[in-house]
């Protein structure tokens, strides 16, 4: 590792608190992370100095605001190593980058007959959106088999994708099991039946160099604010063929190149899938989170993160009286649990009164909940400003919650 | 943040025992409700006659306060008019909210007064009390 977690939380305003009197331990990343200075003046510089509409008038302020703005989506594409800006559509997040997929290119193509594949682990939205479009197309919703520990089941998955299969679309990083899924296996199948996949990159996206040319994925997704950056932005990539192929799901101002009374064309991609006022600012603060994340270097951050998930996973797995939830090899960044006989919402609250965030319920997973047969889990969830001493300070209060219990329910 | 205030002794013990846990055989009114942002889930139901809830039983899955809740919420309007159970639901409501209240119906039901301080927590207590709204609305429709 060649950073400092202790150097790296002192660039975070937020992180320099005490909660409930004790110094706060942030275990909540994989909700949303937290914004380093760098990105929270980047947002500020933009508005007391630059802030205007994207793409229209001659002002000054007009052409820098759309500087800032396309300046932002180029350093997006070099961050997942896309052919050219013009592959990536700035959105509100991972959940809207899905959405468009689903409506610009599920339910245009999709026909009855049709298989859309998804696996039983997948984020409410990575699955509602299809369970939709299948619906309004006729097509069928597959899910891929898991094997005992929550890991797909690559071998299994063969006989899910075949050459019905349209489209495939899969976590590339699970927020619940913390796995790392054998994406490229997934992929290199799919294209051999002809299937185009999606990644769901709301997880992998802030942890994982991502390199969307060697993954072949056709789409990816990702939110900013779980990775530095501001809430209400993120990214879709899609292969620029694709995109073009597909019509938008949302129309208005900007996204059109010609319009009649009764007929209008479109833009080029990727502005046609951007219509209305995008989220400027936004876009500025996540072209700094990325500037913020490369320069300590998205490898070395992969590799900090796997250590702590396996240093979580080890302390939680020996703690007498926690279940732990996903296959211990091949995780990063999060590690969900259940301190047995006490509802994850009590362990959260009694964390909390020691300082420490962590996320209590279903994560948008109720199927996978089901598969795990719990009603709602207890998830830690680490990032570049975390460091064993916080997982040590969640072990200890973990402690004092069992204790706690055991003598109010004896 | 006393976590003392929050799990008051009597809590935990309707959490551990909780009362009126089951089903009734009967035309029961019955209300299934969760709470979709944490995945706490009600099942409540009652038997009303002639205005009058005869008998309250729940099953749930939950955490020690929205299940400890649902326990002495059934135990309190057991034998009262719907008019007083729905009077006692805003009285809960005027707790949540932080104003001093007293439950002569069904003292233990004071001990949730501490969720009023733990913001995230009080749409666990008052999951119960919704359910008991929505079982009388419908057995008025």
């Amino acid at each position: 590792m060649s950073f400092q977690p202790s150097e790296v939380k002192a660039l975070f305003p937020i992180l320099q608190q005490n909660v409930n009197g004790h110094p706060l331990v942030y275990l909540d990343s994989a909700a949303t992370s937290q914004k380093p200075r760098q990105v929270i003046e980047a947002v500020k510089q933009y508005y007391e100095h630059d802030n205007a509409n994207v793409h229209r008038g001659v002002h000054t302020l007009g052409t820098r605001a759309t500087d800032a703005y396309e300046g932002a989506r180029e350093k997006v594409a070099r961050f997942i190593n896309a052919r050219s800006a013009s592959e990536i559509i700035f959105t509100r997040g991972t959940t809207t980058g899905i959405n468009t997929v689903a409506m610009s290119y599920a339910r245009a193509f999709c026909r009855e007959g049709d298989e859309i594949v998804v696996t039983p682990m997948e984020h409410h939205a990575n699955l509602i959106p299809w369970q939709q479009a299948a619906k309004a197309t006729g097509a069928t919703l597959k899910h891929l088999p898991l094997n005992d520990d929550g890991s797909v089941d690559v071998s299994g998955a063969a006989s899910v994708i075949t050459e019905k299969t349209k489209l495939v679309a899969i976590s590339h990083l699970s927020n619940v099991l913390g796995v790392v899924n054998p994406v490229e296996e997934i992929i290199t199948l799919a294209h051999s039946k002809g299937a185009k996949v999606l990644l769901d990159g709301a997880q992998s996206a802030p942890h994982m160099k991502i390199d969307v040319q060697k993954l072949d994925c056709d789409f990816y997704a990702f939110s900013g604010h779980k990775m530095c950056g501001p809430t209400g932005i993120g990214a879709l990539y899609g292969k620029k063929e694709l995109l073009d192929s597909m019509e938008p799901a949302e129309f208005g101002g900007e996204m059109i190149d010609f319009v009649d009374l009764y007929d209008a064309s479109w833009k080029e991609t990727p502005w046609r899938f951007e219509a209305g006022t995008p989220n400027i600012s936004g876009a500025v603060g996540l072209g700094a989170a990325i500037d913020f994340l490369s320069e300590i270097g998205m490898n070395n951050i992969e590799a900090h993160d796997r250590k702590l998930a396996e240093y979580a996973y080890d302390k939680l797995s020996a703690f007498e009286g926690i279940e732990v939830y996903g296959p211990k090899n091949g995780r990063s960044s999060l590690v969900t649990f259940n301190l047995l006989d006490v509802h994850p919402h009590d362990v959260a609250t009694v964390l909390d009164s020691d300082g420490i965030a962590i996320r209590a319920g279903h994560h948008c997973c109720q199927p996978l909940m089901r598969w795990l047969k719990v009603s709602a889990t207890a998830r830690a969830s680490f990032y570049l400003y975390n460091d064993e001493d916080d997982i040590d300070r969640l072990i200890e209060s973990l402690q004092r919650t069992k204790e706690f219990f055991g003598h109010a329910i004896g | 943040m006393q976590l003392d205030d929050l799990y008051r002794r009597v809590i935990m013990d309707h959490y551990k025992t909780p009362r009126n846990q089951g089903e009734i055989d009967s035309n029961a009114v019955t209300i299934d409700l969760n709470n979709p942002t944490c995945g706490d889930r009600i099942s409540l139901q009652m038997e009303i006659e002639d205005g009058v809830v005869k008998q309250a039983k729940f099953r749930g899955e939950g955490c020690s306060i929205s299940m400890a809740s649902a326990s002495m919420m059934t135990e309190a309007v057991k034998g009262k008019k719907l008019d007083e159970a729905l009077a006692m639901a805003d009285k809960f409501s005027e707790m949540m909210k932080g104003a001093s209240v007293t439950f002569d119906e069904y003292e233990d039901i004071e001990a949730l007064t501490g969720v009023s301080k733990f913001p995230a927590r009080i749409k666990c207590a008052t999951l119960a009390w919704n359910a008991l709204r929505k079982g009388v609305a419908e057995h008025k429709d």
